[in-house]
């Protein structure tokens, strides 16, 4: 095995969804905590795309934003290539921060409408002291829209001159501009349609080709995710509950909520298929259920899989949480 | 084949701006016949919404029909005055529209809402309207339909809320069910559900549907047959099977390439260069010529209007024997 570039343990993320204080104090409430993230861990190894799945309220977008260090974990932490994030150390994570860079879901949000394209792409550059005049930045941003099968002289333009596809393509030429070895991917087609879905995704591949580039790469689309990882999350509730070689994921999911996913999904090749209907839907994160948390939807579970919360254990195909697979009950 | 139950013949609608009118439908004729799912598919700024919006009367103004005629069971429908298409509204066609936050009135309890529909429609006594009301509820898979209809819509989750929606379009016992990307909102394993709900309903209550839709996958595994849009006209009309397996048309071969399933990677995807024109901006001829990797002289100048090939009808100059090199 290749050695790990990304290193997460055990982490945690909880957000305090409590009432003001004076109502508790009245109504006599305790606090309460959101628990986005639980005792999550996995590795990323250097040069492959390590993809998330989930639908929302599992926990995806806010893993992401903890390993960028967008927000502090509550628990466990992140390496990095060996060395572990420290959020209130300033200096390392500036440091640290031009080694990984995010491209986010909605390209309409995530660039400045008021600057020029050439601007913010240039800026991870400026801002990491990577050029060393403005003619070199100047040079490199139209090397990097090129390489991204923009033109130079769009570096003149404003966001608003482009289409969803086109903005997709300059957010990913500003995440290059810093050098980074790996890239942290929140949806980043979900915007746009399947004819430009599709040009994005080709592109991605190209550059991680090129550039030797690290990818998490996070979404709710199976087919998507089929198509880009390497290996493959699966999260429920803020939980891993399976994580699988992709192919091996698609060929023989063992969780029983990957089953039910890969069921779900509409697929072009399943015309007139039967669907197993599927029951209930994912319960609320303030109030999870007891033990497994996809225990009141499962068809396997038992008194065990209500008491307990199973963890991840080595199975043919990788890893999953569940006391059905584990006991051999499926 | 059925009796067609809605036949829409050479619809245009266009907007007036200030640059000049805008066409967003570009003469498209269709039909849906009773009992079956007609899938419209296609990219965003494709006209497929505004298809939809334009057979219940709903285009906002300055749009307008331009041009065309749409007939529901034999009766026009596209110059109805206001008053006269209201009451088509919900009591022929049903509609279910993509974000079911937005079609409920969140200050009225589900049961106001339903009975309301159901007696603007229907001559029932309060009492009858909301029994009938339950019992939708129920058949739409909402549990403890009696005691969850005094709730309001907040106290629903999505998938719940998109039910209630499904219910709120069949009060009336349509004829057609209008549903305008119904489950893009909904997560997969919810998505499921409603898709499977709205097609066992509508054939149990003999509605025909029309499903408009972005997703290739889920008009695959819902449609009879599949319409493919694009800039305003329909590229390729045909039955589902033989659209997804053996597309004819180029665009829609592109598009099914560029979809990744979950059966086979490739490594890459069939690309489509470029992007769908904008409204301001239709090439000449047909106007998927820029992007078209078969493209010749004749796309380029003259528009290709759909005709018969095979059992399915395209709009391509390629299936015209005599004008291909």
């Amino acid at each position: 095995m290749t050695q790990a570039l990304v290193n997460v343990e055990n982490l945690g993320r909880a957000f305090d969804v409590s009432k003001p204080w004076l109502n508790r104090v009245l109504e006599r409430e305790e606090r309460k905590f959101l628990i986005a993230v639980d005792d999550v861990s996995f590795e990323i190894n250097k040069g492959e795309t390590f993809a998330l799945v989930g639908e929302s309220g599992s926990g995806k977008s806010t893993i992401a934003k903890l390993i960028v260090g967008l927000i502090p974990p509550t628990a466990g932490k992140i390496s990095f290539d060996g060395t572990e994030l420290r959020l209130d150390s300033g200096s390392q994570m500036r440091q640290m921060r031009s080694r990984f860079q995010m491209i986010f879901q909605d390209p309409f949000a995530s660039l400045n409408p008021r600057w020029r394209v050439g601007d913010i792409i240039a800026e991870p550059m400026r801002a990491f002291g990577l050029a060393k005049d403005s003619a070199s930045a100047a040079k490199r941003v139209d090397e990097l829209l090129e390489t991204v099968g923009l033109t130079a002289a769009d570096a003149a333009k404003y966001p608003h001159e482009f289409s969803g596809g086109q903005r997709q393509r300059v957010a990913i030429a500003r995440a290059l501009s810093a050098k980074p070895e790996f890239i942290v991917c929140d949806e980043p087609t979900s915007a746009l349609d399947v004819s430009v879905q599709a040009q994005i995704l080709n592109l991605m591949r190209d550059l991680q080709d090129e550039f030797g580039l690290t990818y998490l790469f996070i979404s709710h689309d199976l087919s998507v995710v089929r198509h880009m990882a390497t290996r493959i999350g699966v999260l429920y509730l803020g939980r891993l509950v399976e994580i699988a070689e992709a192919k091996a994921l698609f060929t023989h999911p063992q969780h029983p909520y990957t089953r039910m996913l890969l069921d779900a999904v509409p697929d072009l090749e399943m015309t007139g298929r039967d669907h197993k209907p599927i029951e209930g839907e994912i319960p609320n994160p303030i109030d999870p259920p007891s033990g497994c948390a996809f225990h009141p939807r499962c068809a396997f579970a038992n008194d065990r899989c209500r008491a307990e919360t199973p963890v991840l254990k080595p199975v043919e195909t990788g890893e999953a949480a569940c006391f059905a697979v584990e006991e051999g009950r499926i | 084949m059925t009796e067609a139950l809605l036949e829409v013949h050479d619809l245009v609608v266009e907007f007036p701006t200030r640059k000049g009118t805008l066409t967003a439908v570009d003469g498209i004729s269709f039909a849906v016949h009773r009992g079956e799912v007609l899938g419209i598919v296609g990219e965003s700024g494709a006209g497929k919404s505004m298809t939809g919006s334009a057979i219940i009367g709903l285009i906002e103004p300055p749009g307008h029909i331009a041009g065309g005629t749409v007939h529901l069971a034999g009766e026009r429908i596209d110059n109805l005055s206001l008053d006269a298409m209201r009451r088509v509204r919900g009591k022929k066609i049903g509609v279910v529209f993509q974000d079911p936050l937005t079609s409920l009135n969140p200050l009225y309890t589900i049961a106001e809402q339903l009975v309301e529909t159901i007696r603007t429609h229907l001559p029932l006594s309060e009492r009858a309207a909301r029994d009938r009301a339950i019992g939708l509820l129920d058949e739409v898979g909402i549990p403890a339909a009696a005691r969850r209809i005094d709730d309001y819509p907040h106290q629903f989750s999505g998938g719940m809320r998109q039910r209630v929606v499904i219910a709120l379009a069949l009060a009336a016992e349509p004829e057609l069910v209008i549903a305008d990307e119904p489950t893009t909102a909904l997560d997969v394993s919810v998505q499921a559900q409603i898709i499977d709900v709205l097609k066992r309903l509508c054939a149990e209550h003999g509605a025909a549907v029309m499903l408009i839709t972005h997703d290739m996958g889920v008009i695959a595994e819902t449609a009879d047959r599949v319409a493919v849009m694009y800039a305003g006209r329909i590229a390729e009309i045909g039955p589902v099977r033989d659209v997804v397996k053996d597309a004819k048309h180029p665009y829609t071969d592109g598009l099914m390439g560029s979809i990744p399933t979950l059966t086979h990677a490739e490594d890459r995807l069939t690309q489509i260069p470029g992007s769908m024109p904008r409204l301001t901006a239709i090439p000449p001829g047909c106007a998927f010529n820029p992007r078209c990797p078969k493209v010749f002289e004749r796309c380029r100048t003259e528009r290709p209007n759909p005709q018969p090939v095979s059992d399915r009808q395209v709009a391509c100059w390629l299936y015209d024997g005599e004008a291909h090199p």
